[in-house]
């Protein structure tokens, strides 16, 4: 196995790890600071890969695509939460569950309707269409953005969580909600921000992976679930956790799908090695969820005390 | 927490709630086994297969409501054990052995010796740790499955013959009958169960767990004996799944069907024994109805779950509930 | 009325109307089903505007029967197709089941299919276990066998004299097929020989994996969505000058559209193109274009076949369908004028045909489309038919 082929398995790892850490992000913080699951954060996501290329489509301009996409979300999670969806934060989580799986439905079904069965294909900017030289091979630009683009955002957050007023409100929320509640902040506009800022993030990672992927219905519950590992393993309600753990399982996945298959090829045939490769590689990330769990139940980085 | 009978002397609105709900009951028992004999005067054979799956997957509510429902345990990872029970079908048939006994046997005895030391593990979690095990398990089971090329993979396995039972064999009116056979001991076990000092002790936990362990009885045996009863019947339902449509593939156990059963279950309400089999007719009636009407019938589904959820707290059946 | 006794009475009436019959006012039924959603879409929807626009032709009736066609979507998922053609046998009583895009479908309804003695018109997965050992009498397929169109393509490359060929396919009967199919007809050495997951949208791994092994040529068999995943990420990389890309089924009528400009010079092989000479070809080209606002693809024209196979028998039994081996027979006398030339049916229900290399490149109107480029192997037989019990 080359040091090339390593290298750009790593990076392919990274820019996965991103993409999730983008979904995570703001899945982590609902689920830990409303105790708001949602299932329909892939719907989120899969609708922000629809804007942006109908955007990009219309306008022909990327960056416009990308704003769009975080934007659109952004305000359509806004007025879903403040037009009703503000009634499931005080059921339980069954309730919750069952209310986002029929809006799943509804929204797979609704993406069908409006632009068709066959996936959308959206092109890579004219600016990233070709590769950049790593090292003596070819890696492709746009995906190196995408490394970029999370990474930046990553700080963005950091920065917005740890060193602002809202940041501290939303970390203190993620701890103790009554408590906030308590001291006077409007707990309702609080959980709607953070709400509507999981979603955009959401869809900002629809965007940007709507070049490298197709575009259709259903394209949001493969990577729920793994979204749904991720802040497992890295602790409810953590960004930190959240970001790790991103990583972690992207990398793993990715280079689990290579390398697996090369190491049992020694032992099997070509056909039995190839299937049975990306499916231990599947399984090595939630082998990996239960080892976590294991040792740390509520995760890598948790942010709360142990709930009675 | 509410069953079909009420102890004696409950006054007269909440008794004739309860005749209503048994009567409901019976009625929708009359009505599925009035489907074979439907079938034989019509010669419609396809009804038999669509109510077929309607009784298989209300066996497997039954199953999941038990750990669910009663027992308070969140599993995302039931549909794996419906897998199981139907793969013992189908790699028992692939390498030449038929006996209908023997597959059956096999599912049951397979998903036990995998359930129990699967739920002592997950069991050593709770809340949202405990919905990732169950699920994480789950996947790990279809990725096995995925990766046996050997018996058909990703693509499944095509059943050359079914469970042989004689005569009997591939026969649907026969593969019907018994399977509603099994759904109505199913649900006089489930009762008997829920009534017992073991259902008594099991509610406690879902309850306040903490609380039972310091009136001095050990939490943990009375859960993973739920979880495993739970588990074998869901594999007897894709036992039947799998005569029923002659088709074993993984797809029958992502995590998209253990969230259907959770639905099924949630639609019926938990609270009772009977709701999982009103929430399964519910649920799969619904959307085969649905579909005759448009092609676009998840975003008619998709509400009215929603709606349900919003409005009927405890599901279908529990809007009969005594107050 | 509580709610849940309104519910109940929905429900049952619900289901009566789900038990009820369908209507009994045409003579012939025919179920039609195919993958209309999901990456693969597209091929599904060409097969079904292939199929009516043959319908149109014969003059909306088939043998001068009325038709009813149904139309199911089986989503490439197998145990869907198990259910969908189950739902055609019994309840709908259908007399020809037809289409079928995936051949991991087409392997999980072949045994309902037997089982229910039904007669069956496959337009595209074909197979080798349905072309050899599970042969049936009642089965007909007016696409290709599998491996066919693969070994044309390693005929090209042997003939090109490629040394290090990597080959890549989606780890599936049909994958495996055309695989077996390129390594039957060339003769050169293997780089590599990977199989991905079926519908995987990222290459990424694979591409740079590929990289690695400095092939002088690619094969890969990547059909709908994959295909147009898979060429952008090969341009994305940087490859797709450098590296010649042999293929089946990735680039033509159902992927070009996506894809435009990123697929020109890319080969791939099969049985017609729409730049054929023949007349049946060019009414068909000609008109398909004209209704649906685009090139057909060779999914469509082999729906398109099917639909006049279909009129050509049924005008042999008279319009009647009920007479299971008629039928049969009927069909098998392949009485029609195909858009590829000749046609003729094997023992076991697949074609004998001649197999051509296309390269993508722009045509007379400076759209990108297919171009013949050369006929290396004529009356192809499939390898499997030796294994078919059939006489």
């Amino acid at each position: 196995m080359s040091f090339n082929l390593l290298l750009a398995q790593s990076l392919n790892g990274l820019q996965f790890g991103v993409l999730l850490f983008l979904m995570a992000a703001g899945l982590t913080l609902v689920f830990g600071i409303m105790s708001f699951i949602n299932l329909a954060h892939g719907a989120l996501y899969m609708f922000g890969a629809y804007f942006a290329a109908l955007v990009f489509a219309a306008s022909g301009s990327f960056a416009l695509a990308l704003l769009a996409a975080a934007l659109g979300v952004f305000v359509l999670a806004a007025l879903l939460d403040a037009g009703g969806l503000a009634v499931l934060h005080k059921r339980d989580h069954l309730d919750q569950v069952l209310a986002t799986f029929g809006m799943v439905l509804f929204s797979n079904e609704f993406v069908r309707w409006a632009w068709g069965n066959s996936p959308l294909f959206m092109d890579t900017p004219d600016a990233l269409s070709n590769s950049v030289q790593i090292l003596g091979f070819n890696y492709p630009a746009y995906r190196f953005a995408i490394i970029g683009v999370g990474l930046a955002v990553a700080l963005g957050l950091y920065a917005l969580i740890e060193r602002t007023r809202i940041g501290m409100l939303i970390r203190a929320g993620a701890s103790n909600r009554e408590m906030v509640s308590a001291l006077g902040v409007n707990i309702g506009w609080l959980n709607r921000f953070v709400f509507a800022l999981g979603a955009g993030l959401a869809g900002l990672a629809g965007a940007m992976v709507g070049p490298i992927l197709s575009i259709q219905p259903g394209m949001g519950e493969p990577i729920l679930v793994l979204t749904l590992v991720v802040i497992v393993i890295g602790g409810i309600g953590s960004i930190r956790g959240a970001f790790l753990g991103a990583l972690v399982v992207g990398v793993v996945d990715t280079l689990g799908r290579v390398l697996l298959p090369i190491w049992l090829r020694e032992l099997f045939d070509a056909s039995v090695a190839n299937a049975a490769g990306p499916a231990l590689a599947s399984m090595l990330v939630y082998l990996l969820m239960v080892l976590v769990l294991a040792f740390k139940p509520d995760g890598l980085f948790p942010v709360k005390a142990r709930q009675q | 927490m509410s069953s079909l009978h009420t102890p004696a002397g409950t006054h007269p609105q909440a008794t004739s709630r309860t005749g209503l709900r048994t009567t409901l009951a019976g009625l929708l028992i009359a009505a599925l086994a009035a489907v074979p004999v439907y079938a034989w005067f019509t010669q419609d054979v396809y009804a038999l297969t669509l109510f077929g799956r309607i009784l298989a997957f209300g066996l497997a509510a039954l199953g999941l409501n038990l750990a669910l429902g009663f027992g308070g345990m969140v599993s995302l990872g039931h549909a794996m054990y419906m897998g199981l029970g139907a793969y013992a079908v189908g790699i028992l048939s692939s390498v030449g052995l038929h006996s209908g006994w023997l597959h059956m046997a096999t599912a049951v005895l397979v998903t036990v010796l995998v359930a129990a030391p699967l739920g002592w593990v997950a069991l050593r979690t709770q809340g949202i740790a405990f919905i990732m095990i169950t699920l994480a398990f789950a996947q790990l089971f279809y990725y096995v499955f995925v990766s046996l090329k050997a018996f058909g993979g990703d693509d499944g396995i095509s059943l050359q013959q079914l469970s042989d039972f004689g005569f009997l064999t591939g026969n649907k009116f026969a593969i019907y009958v018994s399977l509603l056979l099994t759904v109505l001991l199913a649900l006089w076990v489930l009762q008997h169960v829920v009534d017992s000092r073991f259902g008594l002790v099991l509610r406690a936990t879902k309850v306040n767990e903490r609380r039972v362990q310091a009136l001095g009885a050990r939490s943990l045996p009375y859960r993973i004996t739920a979880y495993v009863i739970s588990a074998v019947l869901c594999a007897l339902a894709g036992f039947f799944l799998a005569n029923l449509t002659g088709f074993v593939s993984p797809a029958m156990m992502t995590w998209a069907v253990s969230g259907e059963l959770i639905v099924m279950v949630l639609l019926g309400g938990m609270g009772s024994v009977f709701g999982p089999v009103v929430g399964a007719f519910a649920l799969l009636l619904t959307e085969e109805g649905l579909k005759l009407l448009t092609e676009r019938w998840p975003m008619i589904l998709g509400p009215l779950i929603v709606l349900i959820v919003v409005y009927l707290k405890r599901g279908l059946w529990g809007l009969l509930e005594e107050r | 009325m509580s709610q849940t006794t309104l519910k109940a009475i929905c429900a049952a009436a619900i289901a009566t109307c789900a038990l009820a019959s369908t209507s009994a006012l045409a003579q012939v039924k025919i179920g039609f089903m195919s993958t209309l959603s999901g990456p693969a879409a597209s091929l599904g929807q060409d097969m079904y505007d292939g199929f009516m626009l043959g319908v149109e032709h014969a003059g909306g009736k088939l043998g001068g029967a009325a038709i009813e066609v149904l139309k199911e979507d089986d989503q490439l998922k197998p145990e869907l197709g198990v259910q969908i053609v189950s739902k055609f046998i019994e309840r709908d009583k259908v007399d020809i089941v037809t289409g079928v895009t995936f051949s991991n479908v087409m392997m999980a309804v072949a045994k309902p299919l037997a089982d229910g003695k039904a007669v069956f018109v496959g337009s595209n997965a074909g197979p080798a276990p349905l072309a050899g050992a599970q042969c049936n009498a009642n089965f007909f397929f007016t696409s290709w066998q599998n491996d066919m169109q693969a070994e044309v393509v390693g005929k090209y490359a042997t003939d090109k004299g490629y040394k290090n060929v990597y080959i890549m396919a989606p780890n599936y009967q049909s994958g495996k097929d055309n695989v077996a199919g390129f390594k039957r007809y060339f003769k050169g050495g293997v780089a590599g020989e990977v199989y991905t997951t079926v519908n995987q949208p990222d290459y990424s791994a694979e591409i740079a994996q590929m990289q690695a092994a400095k092939p002088d040529a690619l094969f890969v068999f990547y059909p709908g969505g994959m295909g147009v995943n898979f060429v952008k990420q090969m341009r994305q990389a940087g490859l797709l000058g450098q590296i010649p890309l042999l293929s089946v089924s990735t680039t033509d009528g159902s992927t070009i559209p996506a894809l435009k400009e990123t697929a020109l010079g890319v080969i791939s092989g099969t049985f017609w193109g729409p730049d054929f000479n023949n007349a049946a070809s060019k009414k068909f080209v000609a008109d398909f274009e004209k209704k649906y606002n685009r090139i057909p693809s060779q999914y469509a024209a082999q729906s398109y076949d099917s639909a006049l196979l279909i009129d050509s028998a049924l005008k042999k039994t008279g319009g009647k369908a009920s007479d299971k081996n008629a039928l049969a027979a009927a069909l098998r006398a392949a009485d029609f004028k195909s858009v590829r030339g000749n046609f003729r049916f094997n023992k076991n229900g697949f074609p004998i045909q001649d197999m051509h290399v296309f390269e993508v490149a722009k045509d007379a109107q400076g759209r990108v489309s297919l171009k013949t480029a050369s006929t290396p192997l004529k009356d192809l037989a499939d390898p499997y038919v030796k294994d078919c019990p059939l006489k």
